[in-house]
C-alpha cells in the first residue's frame, strides 16, 4: 500500500530523514518508534503530502504521493495530527464533519452518507454525548479522539497517526488503540509513531525504529524490541520482557545508577524485588547471574529482560543436581553474591560454603524452619570473618525456630560484614539499595 | 439547524434589516421625508432586469414597473441626493466586512482586517498622490503610456491593487506564502507607504483639507456613477467568495490540517487573498478608508452566529452593509461635513472596547 525509496528530507539546513525507504503492506498496522527528534513526525509530514522530500519517492496505493491533488490524496490518506489548532467555537460534529471534506464537490450539500459518516465516527470514538458541545470546551485527550473521529469519517483507506494516544488516559490509550486495531482488521492500513513502546508492541504488526533519521531496525515486535536495539535508539537501558499479560514484549526503562559497577554479581532471591535488585545491577553495569528461580517468577522474568543469565527450576520443589552445579559455578565466578527480595531457604541450600554474601534490605528469608543445615551453612560462610557476637541458632535443641526473625537479625549482620570488607561490597550494597529506593 | 438553512435565515432577516435601514437613513436630513414617500420613491426609481439584450455586446434589459404618485420635490431630495449616497454607504460597509471575515479566517487572526495586506495605504499613496500631485501622476502615466487624466478613485483602487500584489510578492517563495510572513510584511509596507503618504500630505497645500478627508473615509461625494462601478464589483466577487466559506472553515484548523482534508491550501489562499484585495480596494477607492468597519462587524456578528463561515460572511457582510448606513446617517446628521470613517471609529471602537472588557470578543 505504502512504499517509501531512498527518502531524503532536510528542514532548513538540518537533515532529518537520510535516506530511509520502507513498505507498509495492505491491512498492516505499523508502529514507528524511536527518540525524539528521530525523524517519526517528519516521516509521517511526508507519507501524507504535506511535506516534499528533496529526494526519494512515497507512492501511496501505486501513486506518487507528490503526483495527487489534496483532494484524491486526500481520499487515500486520513492523518491524525500530534496536535491541532481548535481555537474557535466549532462544535464537536462540525469539526468531525469537516472529515467529509474530500467527499463533498464545491457547490455540493452534505449528503445523508455524509452524515452518517460522521456520526458512525463520533460512536466509534466515543465522543458522540459531548456532539454538541463547542471543541474549545472539551479536554484534550477528548478533542484528541474528536481529531480521530475526523480522521475516520474521512474514510480513507490509509491512516497515519502521529502520537495519538499522547495526551489520553490508560482507558483511552487502549480504547483508542484497540480501535485502530479493529480499523486495521477491516482492512485499513495503519502507520502510527508511538511513544510507549510496550503499547505499540501490543498493538502493531510490526514496528519500524527511526534512529537520527535513518530506519536501524524493522519487523514484529518480538524480533525488533531487545535490549541492545533499545538502548541504541533511544540511548537509555531498559529492561525488556514477555508482558505477563498480553504476552508481548513490555519495555520497561531503567533509571541510570549512580556510580557505575564493574563487577559479576549473582542474585539468590525471587519476587519482583529481587527482579527489580536484578535489573538495578545490571544498569550500573553489573554481569548479573542469578538463580535458582522458580520458573515464572517475577525474577526470572527480570533477568530475561537484562539479558543476565538465570537458573530456573521447577517451582516447589527441592533444586534439582544439575541446577545445583549451574549456580555453583555462577557464585563462583561471581565477585560477590546478593541476597535480595524473598530468599528461600531451599535456595540457600545451594550456596557452596566460603560464599561471601550480601543481604539487601529487601531480603526476607521465606522457609519451614526446619532446614536448619542450610541456615548453619550461611552461618558458617557469612560470619566466618565476622566477629562472633552473634548467636547461632541452635538447631540440635527440637524446639522449632522463628527463621525469619533469625534471617533479619543476621541480615543486619551480613551488611556490617559488608561494609567492613572491600569497596566492591559497598558499591553493591549502594546500588542495590539505591536502586530499590528509587523505584519506590 | 444546518447550516445552509441558518445562512438563509439570518441573511433574510439581515437583508430585511438593511433595506429598512436604507429606507430609515433616507428619511433623515435637513428636509424630512416619511417613510412611506422614501419607500415608494425608492422602488420608483429600482431598475428591474427584465431580460437579456445583445446588441451593442450582451447587457440587460431594465424596466421601472413601479410608478407611485409622490411629489417631485421629495423624490428628486431622495433618489437624486440622499439614495446614491446611503446605497453606496450599503455596498462600501458590505464589501468591508466581508473582506474582513475573509481576513480574519484567512489570517486566523482577530486583529486581521481588510487593509492588512497593504490595500488601504496602497490606496492612500494613490489617492492623496492624485490630490495633492496630479503632476507626478501624469509622469507615471505618461511613461506607462495611458491617458493622462486619472481620477482619484481610479488612483486609488490602482495603488490598492498594486500594494497587495507587492507584498504578497514580497511574502512568497517557491511557491508558498506563509501567512505569518504576509503578514509582517503587510505591516511593513504600510508603514512605508504611510511614509510617502506623510511627506505628500505635508507639501500639499491648498489640497490638504480633501486628502484628509478622503483619508478619514467620506461619501459626501457619492453619486450613482460610484454605485454602479463598485456594487458589481463587489457582488460579483462576493458570490465567487460564498463558495469557499467551507474552505474557509477548514482552513481555520491550520493549514496542514487542511491540506491533509483535501484542501488546496497555496491556491486557496492565493484566491481569497486577490479576492478580498480586489473588493476591499473597490470599496476604499470610492468611499476613501474607513476604519473599523470590516474589524469590528465580523467580530460581533460571530459572537451572534457562530464562526461557521458559511453562515458567517454572508451574516457579517450585511450586517457591514447596515452598520455603514447607520453610521453615515449619524454622520449626515450630526454635521453635513463629518467624515463617515470618524463615526464608525467614534462609535465602533468603544463598543468594541466593551465586548472586549466583556470578554465577549478575544479570539476567532
Amino acid at each position: 500500500m505504502i512504499r517509501v525509496d531512498d527518502l531524503s528530507v532536510s528542514l532548513g539546513d538540518t537533515p532529518v530523514l537520510d535516506d530511509v525507504s520502507m513498505a507498509v503492506d495492505d491491512g498492516e498496522l505499523v508502529g514507528l518508534v524511536g527518540a525524539n527528534g528521530a525523524g517519526k513526525t517528519t516521516l509521517l509530514r511526508v507519507l501524507s503530502g504535506v511535506l516534499a522530500p528533496d529526494s526519494g519517492v512515497v507512492t501511496v496505493g501505486g501513486d506518487a504521493v507528490g503526483s495527487l491533488g489534496a483532494r484524491e490524496r486526500s481520499r487515500r490518506i486520513a492523518v491524525v495530527p500530534q496536535d491541532t489548532t481548535l481555537n474557535f467555537d466549532f462544535s464537536v460534529r462540525d469539526v468531525v464533519a469537516m472529515g467529509r471534506t474530500p467527499h463533498r464537490g464545491r457547490f455540493e450539500r452534505a449528503s445523508s452518507e455524509d452524515a452518517d459518516a460522521v456520526e458512525s465516527a463520533m460512536e466509534r470514538t466515543t465522543v458522540t454525548e459531548f456532539a454538541d458541545t463547542s471543541i474549545r470546551a472539551v479536554s484534550g485527550g477528548e478533542r484528541q479522539r474528536v481529531v480521530l473521529a475526523r480522521a475516520l469519517a474521512q474514510e480513507a483507506p490509509v491512516l497515519l497517526l502521529d502520537e495519538p494516544t499522547a495526551s489520553l488516559d490508560v482507558n483511552h490509550q487502549i480504547r483508542t488503540l484497540d480501535l485502530v486495531a479493529d480499523l486495521v482488521a477491516e482492512g485499513r492500513t495503519a502507520v502510527a509513531a508511538i511513544h510507549d513502546l510496550s503499547l505499540a508492541a501490543r498493538y502493531c504488526d510490526r514496528l519500524v525504529v527511526l534512529a537520527d533519521g535513518d530506519v536501524v531496525a524493522s519487523g514484529p515486535p518480538e524480533r525488533v524490541l531487545d535490549r541492545s536495539t533499545v538502548g541504541d535508539a533511544f540511548d537509555a537501558d531498559a529492561a525488556v520482557v514477555a508482558d505477563p499479560i498480553t504476552g508481548t514484549p513490555a519495555v520497561t526503562p531503567l533509571s541510570s545508577p549512580n556510580r557505575p559497577l564493574d563487577a559479576t554479581v549473582h542474585v539468590v532471591g525471587t519476587g519482583s524485588d529481587a527482579g527489580s535488585a536484578i535489573a538495578t545491577l545490571a544498569a550500573a553495569g553489573a554481569t548479573v547471574t542469578a538463580g535458582p528461580v522458580p520458573a515464572g517468577d517475577a525474577a526470572a522474568t527480570a533477568a530475561t529482560g537484562v539479558d543476565a543469565a538465570v537458573v530456573t527450576v521447577p517451582p516447589f520443589e527441592d533444586v534439582p543436581v544439575h541446577a545445583r552445579g549451574h549456580v555453583r559455578e555462577h557464585v563462583a565466578s561471581a565477585d560477590v553474591t546478593v541476597l535480595a527480595g524473598t530468599v528461600h531457604d531451599r535456595a540457600l541450600t545451594v550456596l557452596p560454603d566460603e560464599t561471601a554474601v550480601v543481604a539487601t534490605d529487601t531480603a526476607v528469608f521465606h522457609g519451614d524452619g526446619e532446614r536448619a543445615e542450610s541456615i548453619e551453612t550461611i552461618e558458617s560462610v557469612a560470619l566466618a570473618d565476622a566477629d562472633d557476637h552473634a548467636t547461632a541458632p541452635d538447631a540440635s535443641d527440637g524446639e522449632p525456630r522463628n527463621a525469619s526473625s533469625w534471617f533479619d537479625e543476621r541480615a543486619v549482620q551480613l551488611s556490617t560484614l559488608a561494609q567492613r570488607t572491600d569497596g566492591l561490597m559497598e558499591d553493591v550494597t549502594d546500588a542495590v539499595s539505591d536502586g530499590v529506593t528509587d523505584d519506590d | 439547524m444546518r447550516p445552509g438553512v441558518r445562512a438563509t435565515t439570518y441573511s433574510a432577516v439581515l437583508a430585511i434589516g438593511l433595506l429598512a435601514t436604507v429606507a430609515g437613513a433616507a428619511t433623515v436630513g435637513p428636509e424630512s421625508i416619511s417613510y412611506l414617500v422614501v419607500a415608494k420613491a425608492l422602488l420608483n426609481a429600482t431598475p428591474v432586469p427584465v431580460g437579456v439584450s445583445i446588441e451593442g455586446g450582451l447587457g440587460l434589459v431594465l424596466a421601472h414597473p413601479f410608478a407611485f404618485e409622490v411629489p417631485q420635490t421629495s423624490e428628486l431630495i431622495v433618489v437624486r441626493l440622499r439614495a446614491p449616497r446611503i446605497v453606496l454607504a450599503a455596498v462600501v460597509g458590505f464589501a468591508l466586512a466581508a473582506a474582513g471575515t475573509v481576513m480574519q479566517g484567512f489570517f486566523r487572526n482577530p486583529m486581521a482586517d481588510p487593509s492588512i495586506v497593504g490595500v488601504s495605504s496602497g490606496a492612500a499613496l494613490g489617492a492623496v498622490a492624485a490630490i495633492t500631485a496630479p503632476s507626478a501622476i501624469a509622469v507615471v502615466t505618461g511613461l506607462l503610456g495611458v491617458p493622462a487624466v486619472v481620477g482619484v478613485q481610479t488612483a486609488a483602487f490602482v495603488g490598492a491593487i498594486v500594494a497587495a500584489f507587492l507584498v504578497y510578492a514580497i511574502a512568497t517563495e517557491g511557491g508558498r506564502t506563509p501567512v505569518a510572513t504576509l503578514l509582517l510584511a503587510g505591516v511593513a509596507v504600510q508603514t512605508f507607504l504611510g511614509a510617502i503618504v506623510s511627506f505628500l500630505i505635508i507639501h500639499s497645500g491648498d489640497s490638504i483639507r480633501r486628502a484628509m478627508y478622503w483619508l478619514m473615509g467620506d461619501l459626501n461625494n457619492a453619486s450613482w456613477g460610484d454605485v454602479s462601478v463598485a456594487a458589481p464589483v463587489v457582488l460579483v466577487l462576493f458570490a465567487v467568495l460564498l463558495p469557499f466559506a467551507r474552505d474557509l472553515n477548514v482552513l481555520l484548523l491550520g493549514e496542514e490540517d487542511a491540506q491533509t482534508l483535501g484542501i488546496e491550501v497555496e491556491r486557496t489562499k492565493r484566491l481569497l487573498l486577490a479576492i478580498g484585495s480586489v473588493v476591499t480596494a473597490a470599496a476604499v477607492a470610492v468611499a476613501g478608508i474607513i476604519g473599523f468597519v470590516g474589524l469590528v462587524v465580523p467580530h460581533v456578528v460571530r459572537l451572534v452566529v457562530g464562526p461557521d463561515h458559511r453562515v458567517l460572511l454572508p451574516t457579517s457582510a450585511l450586517a457591514g452593509g447596515i452598520f455603514l448606513v447607520a453610521s453615515d446617517t449619524l454622520a449626515r446628521w450630526t454635521a453635513a461635513t463629518l467624515p463617515v470613517g470618524v463615526v464608525t471609529a467614534a462609535v465602533g471602537a468603544p463598543f468594541f472596547l466593551f465586548l472586549l472588557r466583556r470578554r465577549e470578543v478575544h479570539e476567532l
